[in-house]
């Protein structure tokens, strides 16, 4: 294994990406399916701001308009944000804790695969008799009224790509606890590996919610339940519970690594150490900790009671205090450093007044009394896109053209990058700054036309130019990935000259072991005190040894698309069609045959042995 | 100390299930995955709670119409039984005696069967005797729902267990298998933790009114 | 690697120190689980004894239960011995996201 073939077939390399458990190539798999899921519903977008240029426009029905911005959230944010994150997570956490992969090879691969049926599953929707259309949150009373198979292609597809992403947060919990090079002690790992912990905490207690609600579902769709029917003394408020106990925390799952991005990038092109790492610790840990007590946020207006009301909004309120702790750590990071305006930078910095905004404006949504001015408009819609696109995306745009050289061994366009930054920048603001206003003149959102005269008309199309902004900046990135790939001018192990943590001491890519010896880590920065030190790598906390690593496999692929079929069956279960069990059964027995492949064969894994490794000094992998 | 590597009495460690980095990575991991179970569960029951005897039709069974003690008593005693069965499996595992393990991990997979049989025969009964079925109400969903997440526990821990004892019968403990012996282990107690739950919240309580 | 219990000089000596000492472990294990069903008794005696309030049975099946929990986790799973710190956290996290789902569920699901 240690002799790597350099040039190899596509047959082979798509064999090798199916079958791989490295979590180097398992973060580019998540990067490619998350960057077109990202596309699709990207596309989803422009459809709606489409519609939405013009009163009474008839550029789409109502009908499909309701299946578009369903499947735009749905997409956006299951299938787009979550493995985009998981990208990073996956290609940059083991490097900075200096491991040389994952707790679980194997489950990670089984989480991309389990997420890439399911995300192929809830797309199928759209060739197969119509997609889910009762809005990304598919609250329990419109779904359960939702004909043909939407609403199950949702469930079972979100079910089964939620499932991976629980597996994942398993996965990078054990690898932050378990593996950490000697010397990087819990206080000195880097803001990301932090947030990365935080979050995987947060996927392990908020998916299950979400599993169990999509179960029930499910079950009243496809097996005649009554959960939600109230007729039978079902209750529908339990969807709207279960949904955002999950969905709260989620929101947290996606800006939390952005914020660990942006923290790495303001100490990285500051050239100073980030400014009171200790509080921007607690604060993570805090936001998580909080983000689980306040999801009745999103239910002011369901008739909780003002107790109910009051506890939920005093504690959202709270959050602000440690997410403000952490706008002004990054500012003062910035203060008295020598910043440098790359690329990722760029976004770095406009991210601290968008992010502001979309915060301020989720302070007076949470002031039940005003919530009830503001729920279901386009203020609402404001919002949430200022705290998504002006937080999770400016911060994946970041980190992905950041980690870009070490993830692909080459640098992306820095003028093509700013290009795409600016035309992204202020098509956002263009887009989602006017919604606001929108909002509060009363227009509601998930609406497909609206009159004339009311005076949304300018607004709208004025939000829509932006969406264009937008989207020509995605294309220039587009351009510039593939100009970069086929130029592919390879870079060393730290093209941006000032890297600070352990991924930037090895190549780039790193060898498929990363760490020839595993480093000593003598502080925060590790790699920085080595530079301060005049040394130009770190120093190995052991001798030359064998390095034992996992072997692939194919089985994840298997049991991923076993539930893939079986997936199948349930959904036309209630159409009563004859082959629907069988089909259940067949898919059913792939996945569980193959988890029994699994556990009856022993897998030992393989040993590269030393003195392939001293063979081989080009590699570039020492310490 | 490598996956491979025989051992006697005198070497075997004290914690074969920890000894490796990968039966340390397996132990935390499956720890946190039972974290994540409880919030699962923790979900069902309130769904449960929140749909007891919720029923459209005042002539409806409610819990405690349903709910008869000795039936449950029994079934709590097996369960209880086989946790404290697997515990003495894991003592042995300890002490390296692969034969003593696999005849009280024998023991604990038939008194799992047992209160399987007695769950079928339970909803069998309820559903012939009083109509009370998954689909006739919210109580009744909820209910089949929750006690029927657990029983899947229950069979797919059997099949765990059975699995890997039928797997591992020729060629004894090494310390490769250990730390997956140990996991179906802590899993089973897992499933003992819920039924403490269900027989106090869904049946006691239910019967108390 | 990791393993903390060292190999003495006299590994036999060793030993037979290490069998008595998970023999003492397996007679606490006995005396947990009697206790254990002590309490499951308890617990259904004080349902199937009739004229016995409600409003004082609920509160202590409660008890009983959540004292069984501890015994299984602490004892049984061995979440008292050593190393054990991230596992608490993420048991105890857990149970708190679920006591706060079920508090959730008894009071605001509906008017």
């Amino acid at each position: 294994m240690s002799t790597y073939a350099k040039k190899k077939g596509f047959g082979a390399t798509l064999w090798d990406f199916l079958t791989t458990v490295d979590h180097k190539k398992i973060a580019i798999l998540y990067l490619i399916t998350g960057g077109l899921f990202f596309v699709v519903g990207g596309l989803e977008a422009m459809f709606i701001r489409i519609q939405l240029a013009v009163p009474n426009n008839d550029f789409v029905s109502a009908g499909l308009y309701n299946e578009i911005i369903t499947m735009h959230g749905t997409t956006m944010i299951f299938l787009a944000a979550m493995p985009l994150v998981f990208a990073l997570m996956n290609a940059v956490m083991p490097l900075q804790i200096g491991a040389r992969d994952v707790a679980f090879p194997f489950l990670n691969s089984l989480g991309f695969w389990l997420f890439f049926f399911g995300g192929t599953f809830l797309n199928l929707s759209w060739f197969m008799g119509g997609a889910p259309d009762a809005g990304w949150t598919s609250y329990a009373s419109l779904a359960l009224q939702s004909e043909g198979h939407g609403i199950d292609f949702y469930v079972l597809g979100l079910q089964i790509s939620g499932l991976g992403t629980l597996i994942g947060g398993i996965n990078f919990l054990v690898t932050i606890i378990n593996m950490r090079t000697p010397g990087m002690t819990y206080m000195r790992m880097p803001l990301f590996t932090w947030s990365t912990f935080v979050v995987s905490a947060l996927i392990l207690f908020a998916f299950p919610p979400l599993t169990v609600g999509l179960t029930l579902m499910m079950f009243d769709r496809m097996f005649g339940a009554n959960f939600f029917v109230t007729a039978a003394g079902g209750n529908t408020i339990i969807w709207e519970h279960l949904f955002w106990i999950f969905g709260h925390p989620e929101v947290y799952i996606l800006i939390l690594p952005a914020f660990g991005v942006f923290s790495e990038l303001f100490a990285t092109f500051s050239r100073k150490r980030l400014f009171g790492y200790s509080s921007m610790v607690f604060a993570t840990v805090l936001i998580g900790f909080l983000g689980f007590m306040v999801w009745a946020h999103h239910m002011f207006t369901v008739g909780l009671g003002p107790i109910a009301n009051a506890i939920f909004a005093v504690a959202t309120m709270a959050i602000a205090v440690p997410t403000g702790i952490k706008i002004f750590n990054w500012i003062f990071t910035m203060w008295g450093g020598k910043v440098r305006f790359t690329t990722p930078m760029l976004y770095a910095v406009a991210f601290i007044p968008s992010f502001t905004m979309g915060g301020v404006t989720g302070i007076m949504n949470a002031a039940a009394p005003a919530d009830y001015q503001y729920h279901d408009s386009y203020f609402v819609v404001a919002h949430f896109h200022y705290v998504i696109v002006g937080g999770v995306v400016l911060g994946l745009l970041a980190g992905i053209t950041f980690y870009w050289p070490k993830m692909f061994g080459t640098m992306l366009n820095e003028t093509l990058g700013k290009i795409t930054f600016w035309f992204f920048l202020i098509g956002f603001h263009l887009t989602f700054f006017i919604q606001h206003f929108l909002g509060l003149l009363g227009m509601p959102r998930r609406v497909f036309t609206y009159q004339k005269d009311l005076g949304w008309e300018t607004s709208n199309m004025i939000s829509t130019v932006g969406a264009f902004l937008m989207a020509v900046g995605v294309l220039v990135m587009v351009y510039n990935i593939i100009i970069t790939s086929i130029k592919n001018e390879k870079v060393g192990n730290d093209p941006w000259g000032d890297g600070r943590t352990l991924e930037w001491a090895i190549s780039s890519p790193p060898p498929f072991y990363n760490f020839k010896q595993l480093p000593l880590v003598r502080g925060l920065d590790p790699y920085w005190i080595e530079k301060m030190e005049g040394k130009t790598e770190m120093t190995p906390a052991e001798p030359l040894g064998d390095i034992h690593m996992p072997n692939g496999s194919f089985l994840p692929v298997t049991i991923s698309f076993g539930l893939f079929v079986a997936a199948f069956g349930a959904l036309f279960h209630m159409d009563d069609k004859a082959w629907s069990i069988p089909v259940i059964i067949i898919g059913l027995l792939i996945t569980f045959g193959s988890m029994l492949i699994r556990s009856v064969k022993d897998d030992h894994g393989f040993h590269i042995h030393k003195e392939d490794l001293m063979d081989n000094t080009d590699k570039g992998g020492k310490s | 100390m490598h996956a491979e590597e025989k051992f006697t009495d005198a070497t075997w460690p004290a914690s074969p299930e920890k000894a490796t980095l990968e039966g340390k990575n397996k132990y935390l991991g499956f720890w946190l995955f039972l974290g994540g179970e409880t919030v699962l569960f923790a979900s069902l029951f309130a769904t449960y709670l929140a749909l007891k005897d919720k029923v459209p039709d005042d002539n409806m069974a409610l819990a405690k119409d349903l709910f008869e003690l000795p039936l449950t008593f029994i079934a709590t005693m097996l369960l209880l039984t086989s946790s404290l069965t697997s515990v003495y499996a894991m003592y042995h595992m300890k002490n390296r005696d692969f034969k003593k393990m696999q005849s009280w991990l024998l023991v604990t997979v038939l008194l799992g069967a047992a209160f399987l049989g007695l769950e079928v025969y339970e909803f069998n009964h309820y559903v012939h005797e009083f109509g009370h079925t998954f689909t006739s109400s919210a109580f009744g969903s909820s209910f089949y729902t929750l006690v029927g997440f657990h029983g899947g526990h229950v069979a797919f821990g059997l099949m765990w267990i059975i699995s890997l004892m039928v797997r591992n019968a020729k060629r004894g403990l090494n310390l490769y298998n250990a730390p997956k012996f140990y996991l179906a282990s802590l899993y089973w107690h897992f499933i003992d933790v819920v039924w403490v739950f269900i027989f106090t919240v869904v049946y006691l309580m239910g019967m108390v009114g | 690697m990791a393993n903390e219990q060292s190999n003495s000089a006299n590994p036999n000596f060793n030993l037979k120190y290490r069998r008595k000492q998970s023999a003492e472990e397996m007679k606490h294990q006995v005396v947990t689980f009697v206790l254990m069903i002590f309490f499951t008794l308890i617990a259904f005696a004080a349902v199937a004894i009739e004229g016995i309030s409600p409003w004082f049975i609920r509160p202590t099946l409660l008890l009983l239960a959540a004292v069984q929990v501890i015994f299984q986790l602490y004892y049984f799973m061995h979440m008292k011995h050593k190393g054990h710190g991230a596992i608490t956290l993420f048991i105890f996290s857990g149970l708190l996201v679920g006591l706060i789902t079920v508090l959730a569920f008894v009071t605001i699901v509906w008017l």
